[in-house]
């Protein structure tokens, strides 16, 4: 069952994350999911996230798939042109990968080949678009396709972008270009969650709200610093640190958040980055 | 104007190695503004190599060494030096690098990087506007570049990346996402960027550009 109907049918529902190995070896990397098999409804696979060279997507996205999971390929614009893109489209369409999330993906100046020629031949609006065009049987250049599937397009969205206007244009755009799903940035707390809800009222799509546990105030700092436009709150911050075990505790408290806008929200998406394997026990904390 | 900075002084012998004759050529235009290849800049470079035992034949500050039948003339005035250097050492930015090798037959070197097709601020600031794309469509823009000032060149809105204001790649850039906006915001027209905008056509920019008018 795809995406689609699990947010039809499921009043509650929950994705997580699992980069592919920088490797060929897959064997732990499954063996995390495996752990969670039946407890989530579907796993993003990351595309070269931050401009980190891993396995691709899709080859990662069909081994999820054959042991049971929904995979939700990401696709971002930052490493190949239309060509590619496209030939990756009709790769998972012809492996039953229906989910799509579509991102432009971090510059590779900021990843672990800094050298590389960026791409950025489409965006990700532009994208979107391409692979809802692909359904109907013509590729981006008006060519028919000799066969056609459909899929689940989303993208990402930013809440804590400024000016908020600009960035609820693009999820606008994204939503006419055909996204049906949103993976947000994460939240730590409730007001801002509130917030966002409050400014995204009325769009026609799910935001699957993102979840971030914490690793370690490392973690937190590094965040902060580089990549949160909203810095996390200081009595989180607070609690990491003066833990016993930091990951255990951050667990909690992103478990703790869960339960708390579990009546706010109808869908979730945890980023556990680099503490994949705390998933099962982070799901039993939130009661999931 | 094309911005440049000159090369490493170690990488310039580096590539002369074993070429003992040089002749140096600068530019009157940007370089010499860019203080990387004018009067004064080959006047110092003659001295450097002087002193790291090169034979500087001569030199010459070309006014504009893109111009190619001017640079052609410049260097058959000087022919006597040219005719005996083993290596052209060029202060100019790479078309008038390759004006110049295609103008003689001993190895011709770059003395410079190019950097950009740049506009200049004040004295010395250079920023990177236009990167001659080969389609304009700066006008779906408030007349700002996404193409060039965007690190990602995003057409339909900024990635989320950009923190207060400034680029996730550099944070000594502004994110030109909020400049666009600024702008169009000013102008009312921002329920312009509502639209979904198409991909850029690259073949209208094919390299390398050729364009020979009333032909
Ligand atoms: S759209 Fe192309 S031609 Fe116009 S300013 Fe940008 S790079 Fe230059
Ligand atoms: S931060 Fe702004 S300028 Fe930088 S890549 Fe993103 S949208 Fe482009």
């Amino acid at each position: 069952m795809g995406l689609r109907e699990i947010f039809v049918q499921k009043d509650f529902v929950v994705t997580t994350e699992i980069p592919p190995p920088k490797g060929v070896n897959t064997a732990s990397s499954l063996d995390i999911a495996k752990k969670i098999l039946g407890r989530v409804d579907g796993i993003n696979v990351t595309d070269n996230q931050r401009g980190i060279m891993r396995m691709c997507s899709l080859a990662f996205s069909h081994l999820l798939k054959e042991i049971g999971h929904n995979p939700i390929m990401q696709a971002c614009t930052r490493d190949r042109n239309r060509l590619a893109l496209q030939s990756d489209i009709l790769g998972a369409g012809a492996l039953g990968i229906e989910n799509i999330c579509v991102m432009t993906g971090d510059h590779p100046k900021l990843g672990d080949h800094p050298d590389a020629k960026p791409v950025f031949d489409l965006d990700s609006i532009q994208l979107i678009k391409v692979i809802k065009e692909m359904e109907t049987g013509v590729c981006m250049s008006g060519k028919r396709l000799e066969s056609s599937a459909k899929f689940f397009v989303g993208g990402v969205a930013n809440p804590f972008f400024e000016p908020f206007e600009l960035e609820l244009i693009k999820i606008k755009k994204k939503i006419d270009a055909g996204a049906e799903f949103f993976q947000t940035q994460p939240f730590f707390d409730k007001e801002s969650l509130e917030k966002f809800l409050e400014e995204v009222r009325g769009l026609n799509t799910k935001f699957l709200i993102g979840i971030s546990p914490i690793k370690s105030i490392k973690m937190i700092n590094f965040l902060n610093e580089k990549v949160l436009t909203k810095k996390i709150p200081e009595n989180i911050s607070k609690r990491v640190e003066t833990a016993e075990n930091q990951t255990e505790e951050g667990i909690r408290i992103a478990a703790e958040f869960i339960r708390e806008i579990k009546g706010m929200v109808r869908s979730i998406h945890i980023m556990p980055i680099g503490i994949e394997s705390y998933l099962p026990y982070l799901l039993n904390e939130a009661e999931l | 104007m094309i911005i440049t900075k000159q090369k490493d002084f170690d990488e310039l012998l580096g590539m002369m190695d074993g070429q003992d004759s040089v002749f140096i050529v600068g530019c009157g235009e940007c370089a010499t503004i860019c203080r990387t290849g004018g009067e004064k800049e080959v006047a110092e470079m003659s001295s450097k190599l002087t002193e790291k035992g090169k034979t500087v034949t001569g030199t010459a500050v070309i006014n504009a060494p893109c111009l190619e039948l001017d640079t052609r003339r410049v260097l058959r005035q000087n022919k006597v030096a040219v005719d005996k250097t083993e290596a052209i050492l060029v202060l100019a930015c790479g078309a008038g690098v390759q004006a110049v090798a295609e103008a003689v037959n001993c190895s011709v070197y770059p003395g410079c990087d190019s950097l950009f097709l740049g506009n200049v601020f004040r004295h010395q600031h250079f920023y990177e506007k236009c990167s001659t794309c080969g389609e304009c469509v700066i006008g779906n823009y408030g007349g700002i570049c996404p193409v060039t000032r965007c690190s990602k060149s995003l057409l339909n809105g900024p990635c989320g990346g950009s923190i207060k204001g400034m680029c996730e790649v550099d944070n000594k850039k502004e994110c030109v996402w909020i400049s666009i906006y600024d702008r169009m915001k000013k102008s009312n027209t921002i329920d312009r960027l509502s639209k979904v905008l198409p991909a850029k056509r690259h073949s209208a920019g094919t390299i390398p550009g050729r364009v020979i008018n009333g032909a």
